[in-house]
C-alpha cells in the first residue's frame, strides 16, 4: 500500500515538474527567445522519454547529474567562448530589439508650449489639470494613480457648469505619486498628447524616433535619419558617429587580435602571463621542496612525537582559504600590520608589502607557500611509504648519509608518479584567483595600461577585473583572455593525461 | 631498523626537533597572532603583540551584541557576520545535498549498469573537473542574469542561484562515489533481485545503506567545498544581507574601514567550526579515497 502511494507522489511530483518546465518555456517564447525556448523544450522532450521508456534506464539515473553538469560547467564555458566574440560591453549590453526599443521609447517635447499642471484629489482618486498660457483649462477623469504602468487618458476642456475641482494637492503628494505620473500621457482635444515634462509641468511629447522600412530609423524633431551599425554594434548618424546605448553584436576576432596585436592590450597581457607563470612555477617549488623535506621528516622513524607534529603541519590546509589569506593581508598591512610592528622592533624596517611590485610577488609567494606546503607534504608522505625500505638499509650499509639517501634514493623515486600532480598543482595556481582577488586585488596597478592592470594580477584576476571592476566592463575581451587561459590550462590537462597514463601502464 | 647507529644520529635527531618546532612555531604564527588580536582593544595596533588588557569588544560585535566605548558612545555591530554564517551554511548544505543526490544516482548507473557512452562519459566528466570555473564567470553571471527574468528566486543575488550555481560541480563526487560502489560486491544487490527486488529497490534499500560512510564524507567535502567558494558568490550576490562569509568577512578589511579587530574575531568565529569538520571528514576521507577511488 505504502508503496503504491510512493509511486503516485513520483508520478504527481514529475507531472508538475513537467508543467512548470512547459510553463517556463512558454514564457521564454512570449519574451521573444524561441532559440531558448527550443532549447528547453528538447531538454523536456528528452527527459519525458527517458522516465517514460524501459529502453533509456540508466539514463534516469544519468540525467539529472548530467543535466546539472552540462547547464552549469559545460555550458558556461561554452557560452564563454562565444562572448569572446561579441562586443558584450557596459555599452554593448542589450540585443540589438532591445537597443532599438529603447529609442522608439524616446520623446521629445514640441515647440516650447506647456501645461502648467495641478493635481486635484477626488475621493480616493485624483484628477489632472491643465492650464496653457492662453488660460484654457483641461481636466482629466478622477485616475487611481496606483500602479505605475505607462496610460493613456484623455482629457477634456473644463466648462464652468461643471463642479469646481478640490483644492491642488501639495508637493509631497505630488513628489509620492511622481513614479506613477510620468507615466501617464494626457491626450488634449486638439489631439496632442502630454506628458509630465517636470513636477509642475505637461508638456506636449511625441516620439522621436520613426521606424523605416529598411531597419533606419527617422528622427522626427529634425528629420535625420540613424542606421545600425551591426560591424560596431550602434546606432549611427548619417556622420558615422555612435550613439548610445549600443547593442551586442559578433565582432569576430576583435577581440583577440586586440589582446596579440595591440600593444596597449598585448603588453599587459604578456607581462601578466610572465608572472602567472613565475608565480604557478615557484609556488609549486616552494611548496613541493618544503612540503617533501617536512614529508621525509614525517617518515622518519628515529623521530618521536611524529603524530603531534603532523596534525600541526597539516592545520594550514584545514583552514579555510579565505580566512587564512584575509590574515594574512591583515598581518602585512604597511602601517597596522604585526608583521611590519615585529620587523620594526628588530631590523627597523619597514617593507611596503603593499605598494611595492617585487615585495608584494613576494608577499604572494610567502603566503601561498604557506596555504600549499601541507598538500605536497601529505602528497610525499603518500609516496615515501611506498618506498621499499630495504633501499634504505642497502645504502646505510654502504655508509650513505641522509643527504645521498634524499638524492639519490627518495627524489628519484617520487617523482615520477610526483610530476603529474605537480602539473595539476601548477594548473591550479596558475588559475588561483582567489589569491589575488583577497590578498592584493592585483595591486599595484601598472600605470601605462589602458585596462586595469597589476603588477601581481594573474591571468583570471585580470580578466575579472576586465570584466567586473573596470567601468567599461568589457566582458568580450575578457571572455576572449579567459579562451586563451582555457586552452593554455587544456593543454597542460592533456600533458597530465599522457603522463599518468604513461605511469600507470608502467605500474602494471 | 637493525642499522649500526653513529654518533652524529643522536645530534641529527635533536636537530630534527628543534628544526620542526621553529618551523611550527613560524607556522603557528598567524593563529596566535589572530587569537590576540581578537582579544585586544581596539582595530589597531597598540604597539606591543601581547595585549596588556582583554577585551571583549570584537567578539560582542561579531555576535551582533552592541557595546559602550570607552568614551561612551554605543557601538553597533557594522556587519551581520552571524547571518553571513547562516547564509554559508544554508548554502553550502542545501547544495551539498542536492550534489549528493545527483551524484550518488549518477554513481549508480557508472557502477553497474551498462549503457552506450559509458566509457566516454565518465571519462569525460574526469576531463570536466578540471575545468576552472573561474574562466566562466562572466557567463556564469549572464547565466544567472537571465534566469532571474524568468524565475526570480532564482536569479542573481539569491541563494537559490547561487545552489543551483554549485550543482555543477559534482564530477569528482560522481568519481570519489562510484570507485566506493566497485569495492561493493555485486552478489549482494543480485541476491535482492532474485527475491523480486526492482534496480531501484536494490538500488535503495541494498546498496545505499552499505555506502552511507563515503556518503557522509561526500557531503562533508561537499559542505566545506560550498562554504569555501569565493569566486561564483562574489560574482552572484551583492546585497550585504544575502552575502556568504566568505564574500562578506573582507569587508571588515577595506582600506577606508579597516576592522582588524572585529575581523579577527569573525575569522576565528567562521573559520574554526570549519576547520574542525574538515579534520574530521580528512580522515575518513583519506579511507574512503584509498579504499575506492584508485580503481577506475
Amino acid at each position: 500500500m505504502a508503496r503504491k502511494l510512493e509511486h503516485w507522489i513520483l508520478l504527481l511530483a514529475a507531472g508538475l515538474t513537467l508543467l512548470a518546465g512547459l510553463f517556463l518555456t512558454f514564457k521564454m517564447y512570449a519574451a521573444g527567445q524561441p532559440l531558448l525556448a527550443t532549447v528547453c523544450l528538447a531538454t523536456l522532450g528528452l527527459a519525458t522519454y527517458i522516465y517514460s521508456t524501459g529502453r533509456a534506464y540508466a539514463f534516469r539515473y544519468l540525467f539529472p547529474g548530467l543535466l546539472a553538469v552540462v547547464v552549469f560547467v559545460l555550458f558556461p564555458l561554452a557560452y564563454t567562448f562565444t562572448i569572446g566574440f561579441t562586443n558584450y560591453s557596459s555599452k554593448n549590453l542589450l540585443s540589438p530589439e532591445r537597443a532599438k526599443q529603447y529609442f522608439l521609447d524616446e520623446t521629445y517635447v514640441v515647440d516650447g508650449e506647456s501645461y502648467a499642471f495641478t493635481l486635484h484629489s477626488d475621493g480616493a482618486a485624483y484628477r489632472i489639470r491643465l492650464e496653457n498660457e492662453n488660460g484654457d483649462v483641461f481636466v482629466t477623469d478622477a485616475l487611481a494613480l496606483k500602479q505605475a504602468t505607462p496610460l493613456s487618458v484623455p482629457a477634456h476642456r473644463l466648462e464652468a457648469a461643471e463642479a469646481p475641482l478640490s483644492e491642488p494637492a501639495d508637493t509631497k503628494t505630488l513628489i509620492q505619486n511622481l513614479k506613477v505620473l510620468k507615466l501617464v500621457s494626457v491626450t488634449l482635444p486638439s489631439g496632442l498628447v502630454a506628458s509630465a515634462s517636470g513636477l509642475r509641468e505637461f508638456a506636449p511629447v511625441r516620439k522621436l524616433y520613426q521606424p523605416q522600412a529598411n531597419g533606419e530609423l527617422k528622427n522626427q524633431q529634425d528629420g535625420s535619419i540613424i542606421k545600425p551599425n551591426f560591424e560596431t554594434g550602434f546606432y549611427e548618424t548619417a556622420a558615422g558617429e555612435p550613439l548610445q546605448p549600443g547593442f551586442k553584436v559578433g565582432i569576430g576576432w576583435a577581440n583577440f587580435k586586440r589582446i596579440f596585436t595591440d600593444s596597449s592590450f598585448s603588453e599587459p597581457f604578456l607581462r601578466i602571463f610572465g608572472w602567472t607563470v613565475v608565480f604557478a612555477g615557484l609556488t609549486v617549488l616552494f611548496a613541493f621542496s618544503v612540503g617533501i623535506v617536512l614529508a621525509v621528516l614525517m617518515s622518519w622513524e628515529a623521530l618521536r612525537f611524529r603524530k603531534l607534529y603532523s596534525i600541526f603541519l597539516f592545520l594550514p590546509y584545514a583552514v579555510p582559504a579565505f580566512i587564512s589569506i584575509l590574515v594574512f593581508k591583515g598581518l602585512f598591512s604597511e602601517n597596522a600590520g604585526e608583521i611590519n610592528l615585529i620587523l620594526q622592533s628588530l631590523f627597523g624596517i619597514k617593507p611596503n608589502w603593499f605598494t611595492d611590485p617585487f615585495l608584494a610577488k613576494v608577499m604572494i609567494l610567502i603566503v601561498n607557500t604557506w596555504l600549499g606546503f601541507p598538500y605536497m607534504m601529505l602528497l610525499s608522505m603518500g609516496l615515501i611509504k611506498a618506498i621499499p625500505a630495504d633501499l634504505y638499509e642497502a645504502s646505510a650499509i654502504a655508509g650513505a648519509g641522509p643527504f645521498t639517501n634524499f638524492f639519490k634514493i627518495t627524489l628519484p623515486l617520487i617523482v615520477k608518479p610526483i610530476t603529474p600532480l605537480l602539473i595539476a598543482a601548477f594548473a591550479f595556481n596558475f588559475n588561483n584567483f582567489v589569491l589575488i582577488a583577497l590578498l592584493t586585488n592585483g595591486r599595484p596597478d601598472f600605470l601605462d595600461t589602458a585596462v586595469p592592470a597589476g603588477t601581481t594580477d594573474l591571468l583570471v584576476s585580470y580578466t575579472y577585473r576586465i570584466a567586473f571592476q573596470d567601468s567599461g566592463q568589457d566582458f568580450g575581451l575578457a571572455a576572449a583572455i579567459s579562451t586563451v587561459v582555457f586552452l593554455m590550462v587544456a593543454f597542460l590537462s592533456i600533458i597530465n593525461l599522457r603522463l599518468t597514463k604513461v605511469n600507470q601502464t608502467e605500474n602494471r | 631498523m637493525a642499522v649500526v647507529l653513529d654518533k652524529s644520529h643522536r645530534w641529527r635527531v635533536v636537530a630534527a626537533h628543534l628544526g620542526l618546532i621553529c618551523f611550527i612555531a613560524l607556522i603557528m604564527f598567524p593563529f596566535l597572532m589572530i587569537l590576540l588580536i581578537s582579544l585586544r582593544p581596539g582595530n589597531f595596533s597598540t604597539g606591543d603583540l601581547i595585549p596588556s588588557q582583554i577585551s571583549l569588544e570584537h567578539w560582542k560585535l561579531v555576535l551582533g551584541i552592541p557595546y559602550q566605548a570607552a568614551d561612551g558612545r554605543l557601538v553597533e555591530p557594522e556587519f551581520p557576520v552571524l547571518l553571513w554564517l547562516w547564509n554559508s551554511i544554508k548554502v553550502a548544505a542545501l547544495s551539498g545535498l542536492i550534489g549528493l543526490l545527483l551524484s550518488t544516482t549518477c554513481a549508480y548507473a557508472f557502477a553497474r549498469m551498462r549503457f552506450a557512452f559509458k566509457a566516454q562519459l565518465i571519462n569525460s566528466l574526469m576531463l570536466v573537473q578540471m575545468f576552472p570555473t573561474v574562466l566562466a564567470l562572466v557567463a556564469i553571471y549572464a547565466i544567472f542574469d537571465q534566469i532571474g527574468g524568468y524565475v526570480p528566486w532564482l536569479g542573481l543575488d539569491t541563494h537559490g542561484g547561487l545552489i543551483l550555481a554549485y550543482t555543477g560541480g559534482i564530477a569528482l563526487h560522481i568519481w570519489t562515489i562510484k570507485g566506493y560502489f566497485d569495492t561493493i560486491p555485486v552478489e549482494i544487490e543480485e541476491a535482492a533481485k532474485v527475491d523480486g527486488a526492482t534496480p531501484f529497490q536494490a538500488f535503495r534499500y541494498v546498496l545505499l545503506p552499505m555506502a552511507v560512510p563515503i556518503l557522509m564524507v561526500v557531503f562533508l567535502l561537499a559542505f566545506i567545498q560550498g562554504v569555501n567558494e569565493y569566486p561564483i558568490a562574489s560574482v552572484l550576490l551583492k546585497q550585504q544581507d544575502q552575502l556568504t562569509i566568505a564574500v562578506g568577512i573582507k569587508m571588515f578589511l577595506y582600506e577606508q574601514k579597516y576592522f582588524w579587530g572585529d575581523f579577527a574575531a569573525a575569522a576565528i568565529l567562521s573559520g574554526l567550526p570549519i576547520s574542525i569538520v574538515f579534520l574530521l571528514a580528512q580522515r575518513w576521507m583519506t579511507s574512503g579515497l584509498t579504499a575506492g577511488g584508485v580503481k577506475g
